[in-house]
This record gives C-alpha cells, sequence and structure tokens, in this order.
C-alpha cells in the first residue's frame, strides 16, 4: 500500500509538488492567523518552513538539493526549480506600474554597483582576516559573498582550489538564506515599503533567491521591483568577479 | 484564449534569456546577464502595446497572472530544495561575511530609499492590483484592472 503511494508520487512528481505545497501553504496560512493574528505573513512562515525541511531533507539525505533530493519529493525540484521561478518572476512583470519603475531606474543601478562591491570587500576582508593571502581565494571568497553564483563562476575562471569554492558557494548560499528570513524582520526599519526601495532592495541584495522569498514574505506587491534590478546581479557579478575585482586584490595582495 | 497568455509569457522569457545570453557571450561573461529582467521589460512592453491597442483581452491576461499567482508558491518549494546544511554547517567564516555584507547592504537599502523619496502617497491602485494578484488572492486578482492607463476598447 504505501509502496503504491509512493510510486504514485515518484510518477506524477509535479503534480505531487503542486499538493504538496499547497498544504504547507494551507498549514502555514492558518498558523500565520491562529498563532501570530495576522502579524507574521503566511508566506513569510512557509518560506522558513520549507528551508527546515530542506535542512531536514539535506541531514537525512546528504545530498545539495534539500526536500528535492527525496525521490518522492522530486517534483519540488522542477516546481522551485530556476525553469519555473524564472517564469514566474517574469510573469509578475504584468503588474509593474512603469512609471514608477521608470522613476527608479537610476536608484536600481546605483544599487546594483553598490550590491556587488560592498558585498565583495566584506567577503575579502573576512578572507584575508581568516588567514587567505593569495589573490585567487581571496576573490572567489568575496565573489560568493555577491552571490552563490558568482563565487563558483569565477573560483572557476580564476583556478581556485576546491575546498575554497565550496566555501565561496556556502557564503552565498547563506547569504540568501539570511535574506529571505531577515527582510520580513528589518522591512519596516530600513523603510523597505514602496517601489522605489524595493528597487535598491533587488539592487542591493542580488542574490535571485534570496530577493524572490524575501519580498513574497514581507509584501507581495514590491516583488516585480525587486525582481527587475536583482536579475541583473548575478550576470554583473560574473563579470567584474574574475576581471576587475581579480586584477584589483592582486594589485594589492601582490 | 488563455494560452495566449502562457505563450506570450513563455516567448518573452525565452527571449529574454536568449538576449542575456548574447550579452554575457558579448561581454565574455560565463553567465546570463539580465536574462530575466529583460524578459519582465519585454512583457511589460508588451502589455503597454496590448493595451494600447485594446487587445489585452481577459484570456490573456488570465494566463499570465495566472502564473504571477503561483510565485509565492514556487518560491516556498524553491526554499525546500536549498543547500540549507552547507549554510549551517559553513563556519565563522560563511557566517561573518554573510552577516556583515548583508547588515551593510541593509543600511544602504534604508539610506538610498531616502533619495528622492517623495511625500505624496506611493501607493496607487495598479501597485495595490499587483500585489493582490500576486499574493494569490483569487478575488482581487479576478476583478477588472484598476483604470491606471487607457482602456481597452470593448472589444475581446
Amino acid at each position: 500500500m504505501l509502496h503504491m503511494i509512493e510510486h504514485v508520487f515518484v510518477e506524477q512528481s509535479l503534480v505531487a509538488a503542486f499538493a504538496v505545497v499547497g498544504g504547507l501553504m494551507l498549514v502555514s496560512n492558518l498558523a500565520s492567523r491562529r498563532l501570530t493574528a495576522g502579524r507574521v505573513h503566511g508566506s513569510a512562515i512557509a518560506i522558513v518552513l520549507g528551508l527546515v525541511l530542506a535542512y531536514v531533507a539535506g541531514l537525512y539525505t546528504g545530498g545539495k538539493k534539500g526536500v528535492a533530493d527525496l525521490p518522492v519529493f522530486a517534483g519540488i525540484g522542477l516546481m522551485g526549480g530556476a525553469m519555473l521561478r524564472d517564469f514566474a518572476i517574469v510573469a509578475t512583470a504584468f503588474e509593474v506600474d512603469v512609471v514608477e519603475a521608470r522613476r527608479a531606474g537610476l536608484l536600481g543601478v546605483l544599487a546594483l554597483a553598490l550590491g556587488t562591491v560592498i558585498p565583495f570587500i566584506v567577503g575579502a576582508l573576512t578572507a584575508v582576516a581568516f588567514g587567505y593571502t593569495d589573490a585567487v581565494s581571496i576573490t572567489t571568497i568575496g565573489a560568493g559573498a555577491v552571490t552563490y553564483i558568482v563565487g563558483p563562476v569565477t573560483g572557476a575562471a580564476l583556478g581556485a582550489d576546491s575546498a575554497v569554492m565550496a566555501l565561496s558557494i556556502a557564503t552565498g548560499v547563506t547569504k540568501a538564506v539570511m535574506v529571505m528570513v531577515g527582510t520580513p524582520l528589518v522591512a519596516r526599519l530600513i523603510g523597505l515599503d514602496n517601489p522605489r526601495s524595493a528597487m535598491a532592495f533587488g539592487g542591493l541584495m542580488g542574490t535571485v533567491s534570496g530577493v524572490a522569498g524575501g519580498l513574497a514574505a514581507t509584501d507581495p506587491k514590491l516583488v516585480p521591483y525587486g525582481a527587475l534590478t536583482a536579475t541583473f546581479h548575478t550576470g554583473i557579478g560574473c563579470l567584474v568577479g574574475p576581471s576587475l575585482f581579480y586584477l584589483t586584490v592582486r594589485a594589492i595582495v601582490g | 484564449m488563455t494560452i495566449f497568455g502562457v505563450a506570450l509569457l513563455a516567448l518573452c522569457t525565452l527571449i529574454g534569456v536568449f538576449l542575456g545570453d548574447l550579452l554575457g557571450v558579448a561581454l565574455g561573461v560565463k553567465a546570463n546577464v539580465g536574462g530575466v529582467g529583460l524578459a519582465m521589460i519585454l512583457l511589460i512592453a508588451a502589455r503597454s502595446w496590448l493595451v494600447a491597442r485594446g487587445k489585452l483581452g481577459g484570456g490573456i491576461k488570465l494566463g499570465v497572472e495566472f502564473w504571477s499567482t503561483m510565485y509565492i508558491p514556487i518560491v516556498v518549494a524553491m526554499a525546500a530544495q536549498q543547500n540549507v546544511v552547507a549554510a549551517v554547517r559553513g563556519g565563522p567564516i560563511v557566517l561573518i561575511a554573510a552577516t556583515v555584507s548583508l547588515l551593510l547592504c541593509f543600511a544602504c537599502v534604508a539610506l538610498l530609499g531616502h533619495f528622492g523619496r517623495r511625500d505624496a502617497p506611493l501607493e496607487n491602485e495598479q501597485i495595490r492590483h499587483g500585489g493582490a494578484v500576486i499574493a494569490g488572492d483569487g478575488d482581487e486578482a479576478l476583478s477588472p484592472s484598476p483604470p491606471a492607463r487607457p482602456q481597452p476598447a470593448r472589444k475581446v
């Protein structure tokens, strides 16, 4: 009996994922209303719950893809994978107020520049503080603080050590997870309540998954504005990481 | 027809990602440069074009907006497949680099948000409606679009 149910889940992976995520959202919305009187968004609870499940599943399977490493939940991998995620992000653009987005365009560019430089400097300085002295390792760890894609792309381009690469990816993933969980907590404090600041937020935080999760948990109407700038982040990071940043670091550390 | 909306969304995504790849090659980067952002701009342009010609029918809207309403569930599925174990086990270097850069960036959001902030209320119908759609609030999503822009002719 159990085996047959498992078989259905494996065979109908995406459909099963819809049902599972739907159940998760239902539980989260109930928890939001009953336990927090609506103060914490149901989506924020669902995202944190998703991360917790990913942690538990990761410990159990030893894999890298959280719940999606369990065969019965493989559909979650498809549903939350880059393809459908990007598809849904693009769809949110349909709700964008063009005037508002255009007005904040320059701000978005400025945010992108700061959002690439600041994390890199922090990451690079941390690497130096922990005893890394070669330009390749410092650059790779710094790039990881930008996003978890910029890190390995830069590391691969520079021929970094695999342990350093792992550290770089872990930094980016940690940042993404912290953005998802932390954004709703600090949103009011940093004035994240309008399209303008959402565009600045997207450019500064970079990590698409972090921004996507953080804004969804904070206020859905801000999602398209943040996503608009965030999606340029990884590309820019990959552009300057192995070139401008590496050359600068090498010039400094010799 | 609904499929026209879904197809429009798919087409914008494909073209945007392709342009992002091209941009990456042109810049000599091993990554897609802003493909999704370009796709979003294409979709915004397509929407304006359809509205201006009065061709934005209910079917097309439904096809695109369905996927906006699926946004949050998809993000939850995305969260459930993150490598959280690696993040938790990263150790002090990972924790310090991530936390400090995050705090500095949050501070910058507060700072940048103040530039050119207008006193006029930023909330308008279009933004509010968008929020309701993305939140997956069915009743609101199915209500007619706010009259924030030229009304399409009554021909579907």
